[in-house]
């Protein structure tokens, strides 16, 4: 009668790569056409997880930035801030739909470029970055019931500078509020997840947006510095490290540049002895190791409940050791590859410090690819806030667990850092979370759930996290002369 | 396949209805022998479910089969009778050679706090099961939150339980994913405190072959292999078995065959 089983372990199921479209190389998007400049200085955009070259991208030079920065001012004089709000947010609706028909090519295309699961690209990146671009297409015609009594007009020119952790959807959360409200965009993605950006930029061309309404310049740190100091750029916008956005500070001090900074975080993940613990677990991993980690709200710092510590880390050990840690094509797969060798070398770094701070330390058990870039989902216990684990921000699968006793305790710490873009609260006591929430210096706290996002909810940070917020009608007012 | 007839052998064929008759459960009894006589090599479901009256007919009928036989007991379903009757259910199922007991626990008593009424009910039925593993069944679709459930599957594993089993299949809700996860997971936690496994039967509402295999799933995800097996997992149904046979012999021939080719016993 038994009926013996013999492996139950999952098959590859690898999404398909044939579907889609990729140029050899890509020249920069400046006023609604693809340019290869003269200078013809390039490189190589790989797979983080084989190494292999996708594209070839180009290193943008300082006329490279002036020329998208002049076909930016001439389309916002031009007919785009003069056109009505209805207008406007058509072109964001056929965005939307168009990236939401080939949300598949999307989807995959940034997965093999960063690195990131399949299926949190499928699940999560792509169809974000269309409801960003559907809710503020929403609101193009509805500015003056976003501010009443108010007469809400454009700024002008957005430079506009994102990182490699979400890359499209960082660029819908860009563009899509700075379009709605009549800028104009020259936007910057990083070097190393260009991808998504200019695939986006064939897109709007293909929309039919009037040229220069978005321009799409590549390449390193110094095309984004000469953006946020080019002379005829309005307002800058840039997501990034803390490290960089103080220099944008610095250099855009004694202008009249408008700004707003998305920076890092070292967030506080609080489970209370009366929080459902699996659940909690479950927020836990997503909280951490969601996207390798490599999220500046990611739930970095771990706050325990004594009481509850060793049950909990044991669960959460457990779970870890079910996390599939490899191929990011496969549909299967949890966690996928470090999104570059530099990445790599700083969480590896990291890892060393932690353990010569003596803090114990736990790798979940699996077997990596040979190629590519690769880290473990990895947990310290016995952690303090002295720690420098606990300080900085590692941006990669590392976490670092502590104990606390009273609620006031765990405030205290939890505000403990320069940082305050997120916090997280499990309990089942309503009470507590208001308790909690309100004393927060964070700009998101999440209750009984982590890294949970939607257009309509304002997004930002509290202190050294940044200012400014993105999403919901408070992402209208950083585009806006109100 | 090999998900779709391990599915089959990890099914409870089940008949409680107040309208069973000798006749019925004699078909029953066929039925779980040849489940589909047309594919060879199928395996038989683990056990057919019957009230305790017709547990010694069920045993003839399946008599050197493998097959076990199941009886509710404890004045099932709604489990309102005094002790003393329902130790007497169980006993007369017994005797009458019943493999398993399927109990309901007292919900009424559950709900008034009286969580060790509870314990010791379950206790004093799993002492008059004797040499039969003891299936306690929550009634999950009455507790009314998950922590119930959790708190009502901790009592029954305390209590000795072999199997927690979600419902009756007299309730709606039945036996849902969440609901079975939460059992799961109380299963595990016990594993991991004491290294003891117990069994869990989801019954009531689980009819296709997709969804048990998401059952599956989840039981590998949450206790690993060693339950994929009809000793520590089953499903209550009546209607599965046909759709999994359907799906096997679609797997087999490559086409669909009608749902008329398929016994209804």
């Amino acid at each position: 009668m038994t009926h013996q089983n013999s492996n139950w372990d999952l098959s590859p199921a690898p999404e398909s790569t044939g579907h889609i479209s990729l140029k050899e190389h890509y020249g920069v998007f400046i006023d609604g056409e693809f340019r290869t400049p003269d200078h013809g200085n390039r490189f190589q955009s790989i797979n983080p997880a084989t190494g292999e070259v996708l594209a070839e991208i180009t290193e943008s030079s300082s006329q490279d930035v002036d020329r998208a920065v002049a076909a930016a001012r001439a389309a916002y004089e031009g007919e785009w801030s003069k056109m009505g709000g209805r207008e406007r947010g058509k072109y964001l609706y056929r965005l939307a739909r168009m990236l939401q028909e080939k949300s598949r090519e999307f989807a995959v295309i940034e997965s093999l470029d960063g690195g990131k699961p399949i299926r949190e690209s499928r699940d999560v990146d792509v169809p974000l970055a269309a409801a960003h671009l559907f809710y503020y297409a929403g609101w193009a015609d509805k500015l003056s019931y976003a501010f009443p009594n108010r007469n809400p007009q454009p700024i002008g020119v957005a430079g506009q500078i994102i990182p490699w952790n979400f890359p499209l959807l960082m660029a819908a959360w860009k563009i899509a509020p700075a379009l709605a409200t009549g800028n104009t965009v020259v936007l910057k993605p990083a070097e190393t997840t260009s991808l998504t950006a200019l695939k986006l930029a064939e897109l709007i061309q293909e929309a039919g947006f009037p040229p220069g309404v978005v321009n799409v310049v590549t390449g390193h740190g110094d095309v984004g510095a000469a953006i946020v100091k080019h002379d005829d750029v309005d307002k800058v916008a840039f997501t990034g490290s803390t490290e960089v956005g103080k220099l944008i500070q610095k250099s855009i001090a004694g202008t009249n540049k408008r700004c707003t900074l998305e920076l890092g975080g070292k967030a506080a993940n609080i489970v209370f002895d009366d929080a459902a613990i699996d659940q909690a677990v479950e927020g836990i991993v997503n909280g951490i190791y969601f996207n390798q980690g490599h999220v500046c709200c990611a739930g970095s710092r771990l706050f325990v409940q004594e009481s509850i510590h060793d049950q909990l880390i044991e669960k959460l050990k457990h779970r870890m050791s079910t996390l599939i840690v490899g191929d990011p094509m496969d549909k299967n797969t949890d966690v996928g590859a470090i999104n570059s060798r530099e990445q790599l070398a700083t969480i590896e770094q990291y890892i060393e410090v932690g353990k010569q701070e003596g803090a114990e330390f736990y790798q979940a058990e699996c077997q990596l690819p040979e190629a590519g870039f690769w880290c473990r989902p990895t947990l310290f216990t016995d952690v303090a806030q002295s720690n420098r684990i606990a300080q900085e921000e590692i941006f990669g699968p590392v976490l670092a667990v502590q104990t606390f006793r009273t609620v006031a305790e765990v405030i205290k710490k939890a505000n403990n850092t320069p940082y305050g873009l997120s916090a997280g609260v499990w309990t089942d006591k309503g009470s507590k979370i208001f308790n909690m929430t309100a004393q927060m210096k964070a700009g998101v706290v999440w209750a009984n759930t982590y890294n949970l996002f939607d257009p309509t909810s304002p997004f930002g940070g509290f202190k050294e996290s940044g200012f400014g917020r993105e999403g919901g009608l408070h992402g209208l007012s950083a585009y806006l002369e109100i | 396949m090999q998900g779709l007839e391990m599915v089959l052998s990890m099914i409870d064929l089940t008949t409680l209805e107040g309208m069973d008759t000798e006749g019925k459960v004699k078909q029953l009894c066929y039925k779980a022998q040849h489940l589909h006589d047309s594919i060879d090599g199928l395996p038989t479901v683990a056990a057919i479910c019957v009230y305790p009256n017709f547990v010694g007919l069920a045993k003839r009928c399946l008599a050197g089969s493998g097959i076990n036989v199941a009886s509710v007991a404890t004045a099932f379903p709604s489990g309102n009778s005094s002790l003393e009757i329902k130790l007497a259910d169980v006993s007369m199922a017994v005797s009458e050679g019943a493999d398993e007991i399927d109990m309901v626990i007292s919900r009424g008593r559950f709900h008034r706090g009286e969580y060790n009424f509870v314990f010791d009910e379950i206790a004093a039925v799993k002492a008059a099961c004797g040499e039969a593993r003891l299936k306690t069944i929550l009634e999950t679709g009455e507790l009314g939150s998950l922590d119930k459930v959790r708190l009502a599957s901790d009592i029954a594993i305390a209590a000795g339980a072999d199997f927690i089993k979600t419902s009756t299949g007299k309730i709606q809700p039945a036996a849902t994913m969440p609901v079975t996860l939460v059992m799961l997971e109380a299963i595990r936690d016990h594993f991991q405190k004491t290294g003891l496994m117990v069994g869990m039967k989801p019954a009531g509402g689980i009819s296709k072959s997709k969804l048990a295999l998401h059952y599956l799933i989840m039981v590998k995800e949450t206790l690993g292999d060693a339950w994929l097996d009809p000793k520590w997992f089953r499903f209550g149904a009546s209607s599965l078995a046909n759709d999994v046979l359907m799906q096997i012999a679609k797997q087999r021939t490559g086409a669909y065959q009608a749902a008329n080719y398929f016994a209804i016993d």
